[in-house]
């Protein structure tokens, strides 16, 4: 018996496997077993996914950022760099989305409002947009080499928009909570399970986002050779009507 | 629970769309790598 042709591989399917029953652990845990906050009610289940889902996004665009420098930077210029930028470019789109929808979710139960144009929510909406700008640069026409140079550019730039929507909550006055986890000084004190079931979000998101760059790259590289593959007919074809 | 169509809408909402987008790269890469040369395949 022979195996299907895939961009999978052992790895990535054992990896596959650990995420799904880490993200139905997280499930359980969210929904089930970790208990409900003083303030906020059940509504803090909403957390488990929205942050683990903004925090994939910062490290999607960060290593898009990172992706595009070594490529620009590097004498070899390969473009595995650039495919794996792009893979986590488009990813890290997926997971702002996400953050902006259970995050509106959230704000809807919380301040009575689905949007605001607060600045935690309008930095991370403008973050939103100058990546699907990033994606939308990738697919003008050129070749592989100008694609690479143009949206590798552009992910140096978009990267610096990180910090301004992290710290946007201390810069401006925000309706958005501040960093509670992780900051010492907010003396939050969180139950045993609810920082468990947090912590495994973030994980299990993290595994999840390493398994979709590790496909989403292979396809981008199978799409560049079929392309590339086109442009070869098509120049034999052009060299065969010369000839006649 | 309190909220359960925000809470269990958030949930349901994210696990779709990952799944769907999981889907779609899977479905892409066979339909790709059906035609596709081992050389073209360095990770097999």
């Amino acid at each position: 018996m022979t195996s299907r042709k895939s961009t999978g591989t052992s790895a990535t399917r054992w990896l596959g496997v650990v995420v799904l029953l880490m993200l139905t652990l997280l499930a359980l845990c969210g929904l089930v077993f970790s208990a409900e906050d003083v303030v906020q009610g059940s509504t803090v289940r909403l957390m488990y996914i929205h942050v683990p889902s903004i925090w994939v996004a910062y490290i999607a665009f960060v290593i898009t950022a990172l992706c595009s420098a070594t490529y620009l930077s590097s004498k070899s210029r390969s473009l595995v760099w650039d495919r794996v930028a792009g893979a986590s470019g488009e990813i890290g789109v997926i997971f702002v989305a996400l953050s902006l929808v259970t995050g509106s979710l959230w704000g809807r139960i919380t301040w009575g409002t689905y949007w605001v144009w607060d600045a935690r929510l309008t930095s991370t909406a403008f973050l939103f947009i100058t990546y699907i700008g990033y994606l939308a640069v990738r697919r003008l026409g050129g070749t592989h080499r100008q694609r690479a140079r143009r949206s590798g550019v552009l992910a140096l730039l978009a990267v610096i928009e990180i910090p301004l929507v992290h710290f946007s909550v201390k810069m401006w006055r925000s309706l958005h909570q501040d960093a509670s986890v992780a900051n010492t000084n907010a003396k939050v004190e969180l139950d045993g399970l609810m920082l468990f079931s947090l912590f495994l979000g973030v994980v299990s998101f993290t595994l999840l986002y390493a398994w979709l760059v590790l496909h989403r790259q292979r396809v981008l590289f199978l799409e560049d050779a079929v392309a590339d593959r086109g442009l070869d007919a098509a120049i034999l074809s052009r060299r065969d009507e010369a000839q006649v | 629970m309190e909220h359960a169509t925000f809470i269990l809408g958030s949930y349901a909402g994210t696990a779709v769309s990952i799944a769907l987008y999981a889907f779609w790269i899977i479905r892409r890469g066979r339909t790709l790598a059906e035609h596709a040369t081992d050389a073209e395949m360095p990770w097999t």
